[in-house]
């Protein structure tokens, strides 16, 4: 394994590979790649932090952990909520913040708040010609030029290896509550929580499960903000879903805090067996795509336009789900599966060709996490 | 400006590039007569004009892949337009190209309020997407002042930001899928009514390209449900530095704001005399506006009334009703017309940190002195996009050139400062030629390589974006290849 300690011996490393390269963080998303494993963990530090300006910059190599400590300590923090996947996973080590962008990581709070590529503002990276790139800067608002910042986000170190990120951060929210309604169906829960998401109240977290909790289905929709408004909205929820005749509770801060953490890292679909699928698609498809996918389980996050499947070992969920609005994941799955099925949903040719296109030339020997994303572009010889 | 010389076999063609349009068009949709295409000459950059070779109007995504597929057949340049409101030239034509028109494709195609989003044709106007959707209670949020009249495909072209995005982001963070058409006459879709498209991000890549990589025509946005309230609060400061405290410091507090915008006194007083908003007369004006239930509007403005009085506001003053608010607003819209009225003048875009600001905006202040030209500034300062305004006169020769010597100096401090050339403009021609200020050889080869991948003659809007010496070789062997 490569471990460089600057930016400069990166990009020697990958100038010099003379085969595939895997690239990792913290290695602790599961990403599995044929090659050489090239950490960027040895990249690490925050460079700049301006609470005021509210922007950070660190290191890709920045455990995750420590920018949430250094947020904290001026009452801020990474507002897209980004999983920690280690539990799911069963990996250890430190979520990085290179991995952490590379994989574009968002949690419940994306309904309101954004992804993680919402709030990169700028990188640096190495592409798989050994060639630094910069591209963004540190400030909030920026139109100069492509925004390579996006395409670097969710792209797995397949176009390049992530060396510096910024990003805006955001004020901690005073407080939060959340609000628990239970026995909900599948599509009395979508109907609810686009209800709330509709509403002004800005739910900034709308989760359902039915088929993994023992006491029965519940619903749980998010608020965060000063205390008395949280309250308040809190009410006004209560009368605006009184009409689906659920049992209505209120959980506090703490309970809050509980109940997201679980949805952010799925830590209810830790210990089975089954191969587990991450779904995005149009809410309001949610019930009916479950109805066909022949799934053992599944919870709604994003109220309904994320789902967290369990699927029996080796089955093809997009095979079941067959053309819809959305795309499926394989996050964890058994050799024989991960054998068998790809990672990412196949893409239509037009922009399969777009990304090839993209891959030939910001990665023309094809060495950068080789094939994760789609096929390989043609060797130089 | 310079511009690339114009192609003279394509010019020659002319005829037949005409006839193979209007094939695929109607008659009144393809614009080749001389006096018709002045009409066209150029955008909100008014210093600049040139008319296109022809302009055609589509109908239709297969309109305009037809097109697309004719001018990719006969190696002519297309520079597409939405509402030509672009202040940085990005609609500029040249004159051997043909201006593709997205106005007469302003449909809704699809709204859905359980799933809240919209999908549009992109010649639809900003405003009026918010129009379809408000009396449902919803709204689309990127609000660049241009409102009325820009549209979609030019929001989503130079990623247009507004004076909300504090708190709701620009374009990018509003768009979940387009319809796009390659230069080739490919239709591909990107994203879709989810979140999070998969594969690589190209929908983040597609915005803010400045339509060099492909003409979108039909765009799923999202929309949100409108906020309970919201109230705007007036403070005026004895100068720029205490103003530009007082931000930083609300910020640092923990309240959010939708909006905190900023006027020194040229605008105020220009603004004033426009819109009657009744703003205090000081060195410094800030609005901030809050969101929320009448409670939450009531805590956050104790909250920011606190902060402001530690920094010796000389006027502070909530608004008492939403007729207020909205005078209030008109006047900080209108900044751009009201000091139209009494100057020509240029308005630059660059985006610095917020802690730069005070330091940014006495080097402007010396750099007006110094080129004799006067210089009002306003600008979204919760988030450093700055936009002065500088003042010249178009009728006195060589002002314009001094204006333009000022604004590109203006824009290199802004890069120097740690910030960046435009914020939400886009660089069009304007800003071509300091691209490689803010960026390295290395940085813009990267960028052109995207341009290669979805473009590879370099025909869509080919002049703009990069400086012409960079981008020269890649336009030379699209000629060449004729």
């Amino acid at each position: 394994m490569s471990a460089p300690t600057s930016e400069a011996e990166l990009a020697d490393v990958v100038k010099s590979a003379t085969g595939p390269l895997a690239i990792q963080g913290g290695g602790t998303r599961g990403i599995a790649v044929e090659g050489q494993a090239l950490s960027v963990a040895g990249l690490s530090g925050i460079t700049l932090y301006e609470p005021g300006a509210l922007t950070l910059v660190a290191q890709a190599g920045t455990p995750i952990a420590e920018i949430e400590a250094a947020l904290a300590a001026e009452n801020q923090r990474l507002a897209f909520e980004p999983m920690d996947p280690r539990a799911l996973m069963g990996t250890d080590g430190e979520p990085t913040l290179g991995g952490v962008i590379a994989a574009n990581v968002s949690g419940p709070r994306r309904i309101q708040g954004g992804a993680a590529r919402d709030y990169a503002l700028g990188v640096r990276f190495v592409d798989g010609t050994g060639t630094v790139v910069k591209n963004g800067g540190r400030v909030m608002k920026n139109v100069t030029g492509y925004d390579l910042v996006k395409l670097m986000c969710g792209s797995f170190g397949t176009l390049g290896v992530l060396t510096e990120v910024s990003l805006k951060v955001l004020p901690m929210p005073e407080t939060e509550g959340t609000l628990l309604l239970r026995g909900l169906s599948d599509a009395e829960a979508v109907e609810a929580m686009a209800a709330a998401m509709g509403s002004p109240f800005e739910i900034t977290g709308a989760a359902h499960c039915a088929t993994i909790m023992e006491d029965g289905p519940v619903t749980a929709l998010r608020i965060e903000g000063f205390e008395r408004s949280v309250a308040y909205r809190l009410e006004q929820l209560k009368t605006l879903l009184a009409r689906f005749d659920a049992e209505m509770t209120v959980g506090d801060a703490a309970m809050s805090d509980r109940v997201w953490r679980s949805v952010r890292d799925a830590e209810l679909l830790r210990d089975v067996p089954e191969d587990i699928w991450r779904l995005s698609c149009k809410p309001s498809d949610a019930p009916g795509l479950m109805a066909r996918s022949g799934a053992a389980g599944w919870f709604y996050d994003w109220g309904g336009g994320r789902i967290w499947v369990r699927m029996p070992q080796g089955q093809d969920l997009r095979a079941a789900l067959g053309a819809f609005d959305g795309h499926a994941t394989l996050v964890r799955a058994a050799p024989a599966t991960r054998a068998a099925l790809p990672v990412f949903q196949p893409e239509t040719p037009g922009v399969a060709k777009i990304a090839a296109g993209l891959r030939a030339r910001f990665d023309p020997r094809g060495i950068l996490n080789r094939g994760l994303m789609g096929p390989v572009a043609e060797e130089v010889a | 400006m310079e511009m690339p010389i114009p192609d003279p076999s394509v010019l020659a063609r002319k005829d037949r590039v005409v006839a193979r349009l209007q094939q695929v068009l109607p008659a009144d949709a393809v614009i080749h007569e001389d006096a018709e295409t002045r009409a066209y000459e150029c955008d909100a950059l008014t210093a600049y004009k040139c008319p296109p070779m022809v302009a055609v109007l589509p109908s239709s995504t297969q309109e305009v892949s037809d097109v697309l597929r004719i001018c990719h057949e006969e190696g002519v340049p297309v520079v597409p337009r939405g509402s030509g409101t672009s202040l940085a030239g990005g609609a500029l034509p040249t004159a051997d190209c043909v201006i593709l028109g997205v106005a007469r494709m302003n449909d809704v195609l699809e709204t859905s309020y359980a799933d809240r989003f919209v999908r549009v044709q992109t010649g639809r106007t900003n405003l009026s997407v918010t129009g379809a959707v408000e009396e449902d209670g919803f709204f689309y949020a990127p609000d660049p002042s241009s409102q009325l009249a820009c549209a979609i495909a030019g929001n989503i072209a130079m990623n247009s930001g507004g004076a909300h995005c504090l708190k709701y982001g620009v374009t990018t963070n509003n768009l979940l899928g387009v319809t796009m058409v390659m230069m080739d006459g490919e239709v591909v879709e990107l994203g879709g009514t989810h979140m999070d498209a998969g594969g690589l991000d190209l929908l983040g890549l597609i915005c803010g390209s400045e339509g060099q990589l492909g003409v979108v025509t039909e765009a799923t946005l999202r929309i949100l449900p409108k906020p309970e309230g919201a109230r705007p609060v007036l403070m005026g400061f004895d100068s720029a530095e205490v103003a530009g405290a007082c931000v930083a410091d609300i910020i640092k507090a923990g309240v959010l704001p939708v909006a905190i915008e900023f006027m020194d006194k040229m605008l105020i007083e220009v603004c004033e005399d426009f819109a009657k908003a009744d703003y205090p007369m000081c060195e410094a004006l800030l609005i901030v506006e809050v969101e929320g239930s009448e409670e939450e509007i009531d805590h956050q403005l104790a909250l920011i009334t606190e902060i402001a009085q530690r920094h010796d506001p000389v006027a502070l003053r909530e608004s008492a009703s939403a007729e207020e608010s909205a005078r209030i607003w008109a006047g900080r819209k209108a900044a751009f017309s009201a000091i139209g009225r009494i100057s020509d003048y240029m308005c630059l875009d660059g985006t610095i940190p917020v802690s730069s600001l005070p330091y940014v905006l006495r080097r402007i202040g010396e750099m007006s002195e110094h080129y004799g030209l006067p210089v009002g500034n306003v600008f979204h300062a919760g988030d450093g996009n700055m936009h002065p305004l500088i003042c010249y006169d178009a009728n006195k020769p060589g002002d314009l050139e001094i204006c333009e010597e000022f604004g590109a100096e203006v824009l290199k401090l802004c890069v120097e400062a740690g910030g960046c050339l435009t914020g939400e403009h886009g660089v069009g021609i304007e800003k071509r030629d300091l691209m490689s200020h803010q960026y390295a050889p290395a940085d813009l080869e990267a960028q052109m390589a995207v341009k290669d991948v979805f473009d590879p003659a370099w025909l869509l809007n080919p002049a703009k974006v990069f400086p012409l010496d960079v981008s020269e070789a890649r336009r030379a062997e699209r000629m060449a290849a004729e």
